[in-house]
């Protein structure tokens, strides 16, 4: 029999320190739903997701009954709606994002995925409808989630898209309170990630097919917190340990989910996702690396040790491990970057700075309301030159909050949680995001 | 199928009879039992085989979770496969 006392701490992973799965999304080829009138593309859309996905949920949730474990999100990521959509006869596509709030819906899902463009190397017509249709698609709609991946390491960064974002951001914080948090700016987006508002299924991927995150900053925590004698190679061999345990649940969950679905298992993505309740937070393993407040000298350092940990521990429990892979670090869903960015310690400088060694970028950030849509344009070139320099996936998802100064604070509800106003820096950026055109690839040799 | 019942809570006297009393009830094999009792905290992990169960996973899971609310006890199953995957390579 198994030692009773690994029973035990596996209960107490689950009771005490939030282990659980963050997500099972179920991706969706959508291309063969394409024609040109957007009404029948709009139906298409609504029975294939519906016939593909009618048992996501019910599955979902027979797996967390059967083997104890948490299963927070179920979800659906389609290919990006900018190909979907590219024959139809139409200026907007917001017909197509509300067909998939309406799938998402009848499947009972949380979050649907993939309202979404790939304009890294330039612009096709179709892209600029998608992207023009946000704002409206984004408010019209409560579960669709929307992307838009503006740069690449081989491609270099659209900047026409860049400015166009910074607009978009604006419009659609004008149009509604929650769809900010729904938009991702991609540099580097990947084809597999279940995570949200990110998600959407890749052209290079399977018919459809089950992908996995996993979760657990709260065992990380649990880990390391009385230790601070551990020099870092011990210290980085327990994170390894504590992410192998968690990523074998994640893995177990993915095949499991994907045979009694059917359909292939796509990826187990190792990110540590945190959640605003206390204890199942990123910044506050960093703390407990030694860092008085997340944020502080050594924060960076301190998170690269424990994005590379996870990755090392994770790879090894996952036979396809895919998605961002890494630790997240958004601010307004995680506890303890709340707090550190109510205190003034997390500052978006410093931010930019964690996001050069961890997955993904600057994530749910509320900043103030008469934000210019140039400043947010280049707070988007900074994160895309990031991944682009680094060869790696980063990220913008900022919250324009309304009628919000610096330091107020603003609920987005449940897992989402609460972003402090943060400030941006008041100088414009207007003339060097007004010059438009493509920021050329970088060299690939000559790395300093 | 393999399963792991787990009790968790304040020691008493007849928890261990009880629980095998209600799985015996619905067929269920008890394969193995380890338990500990430090101060007053009693933990005791069961391996069971459901195979021959009278009832669905889902019910043999309620009736423990009531059975351990009667008892103010936290009583639980899984299955097996989620321990060996977390602590066998």
């Amino acid at each position: 029999m198994l030692n009773h006392s690994d029973i035990i701490s596996t209960i107490e992973m689950i009771d005490r320190q939030h282990l659980d799965v963050r997500t099972i999304t179920m991706g969706i080829n959508l291309l063969d739903c394409a024609g040109e009138n957007i009404d029948k593309v709009a139906d298409k859309i609504y029975d294939k997701i519906c016939k593909k996905a009618q048992n996501l949920v019910k599955t979902g949730q027979d797996i967390e009954t059967e083997f104890g474990i948490p299963i927070v999100n179920k979800r659906i990521s389609v290919t990006p709606i900018s190909l979907v959509g590219a024959v139809c006869d139409a200026d907007r596509f917001v017909p197509l994002a509300v067909a998939l709030d309406k799938a998402a819906d009848a499947c009972g899902v949380n979050f649907i995925g993939g309202f979404s463009a790939l304009v890294h190397g330039g612009l096709t017509i179709s892209d600029c409808k998608l992207i023009s249709s946000i704002p409206e698609a984004l408010a019209a709609t409560n579960l669709v989630c929307s992307s838009v991946n503006v740069g690449s390491t081989r491609s270099g960064i659209d900047m026409d898209a860049v400015k166009m974002m910074g607009e978009v951001i604006k419009k659609t914080a004008d149009l509604s309170d929650m769809g900010c948090a729904k938009l991702v700016v991609f540099a580097n987006a990947v084809e597999d990630n279940p995570f949200m508002a990110g998600a959407f299924h890749g052209v290079g991927q399977h018919e459809s097919q089950i992908n996995v995150g996993v979760s657990g900053p709260g065992v990380v925590y649990s880990a390391i917190k009385n230790h601070p004698e551990l020099p870092f190679d011990e210290l980085a061999e327990t994170i390894k340990k504590t992410a192998f345990k968690i990523t074998r649940v994640g893995q177990m969950v993915a095949m499991e989910a994907a045979k009694r679905l059917d359909m292939p298992l796509g990826i187990v993505d190792l990110s540590l996702a945190p959640t605003p309740a206390k204890g199942d937070s990123v910044a506050r393993i960093l703390e407990a690396m030694g860092l008085e407040t997340c944020g502080t000298h050594g924060t960076t350092a301190a998170l690269a040790i424990l994005n590379d940990a996870v990755k090392k521990g994770g790879s090894f429990a996952s036979s396809h491990v895919g998605g961002l892979s890494g630790a997240f670090i958004p601010v307004s869903e995680d506890e303890g970057m709340i707090a550190a960015a109510n205190k003034g310690t997390l500052t978006l400088d410093k931010l930019e700075a964690m996001t050069c060694v961890c997955s993904v970028g600057l994530d749910m950030i509320a900043v103030p309301d008469d934000t210019p849509a140039s400043t947010i344009s280049a707070i988007i070139a900074d994160e895309a030159a990031i991944g682009m320099i680094n060869n790696k996936t980063t990220a913008v998802r900022i919250i324009p909050a309304k009628n919000a100064k610096c330091g107020d604070m603003i609920d987005f509800g449940g897992l989402l949680g609460t972003a402090p106003v943060m400030p941006v820096h008041k100088e414009s950026s207007e003339v060097f995001i007004n010059r438009g055109g493509r920021i050329p690839a970088p060299i690939h040799s000559l790395k300093n | 199928m393999k399963a792991i019942v787990t009790v968790l809570g304040k020691d008493r006297k007849g928890i261990i009879a009880e629980v095998c009393l209600l799985l015996a009830s619905y067929d269920n094999n008890i394969l193995d039992i380890s338990q500990t009792v430090m101060q007053d905290f009693f933990t005791m992990t069961m391996l069971v085989d459901t195979s021959d169960c009278t009832v669905s996973f889902d019910e043999l899971s309620c009736s423990l979770n009531k059975k351990g609310e009667a008892m103010g006890l936290n009583i639980r199953i899984q299955r097996e496969d989620l321990f060996s995957a977390m602590h066998r390579i």
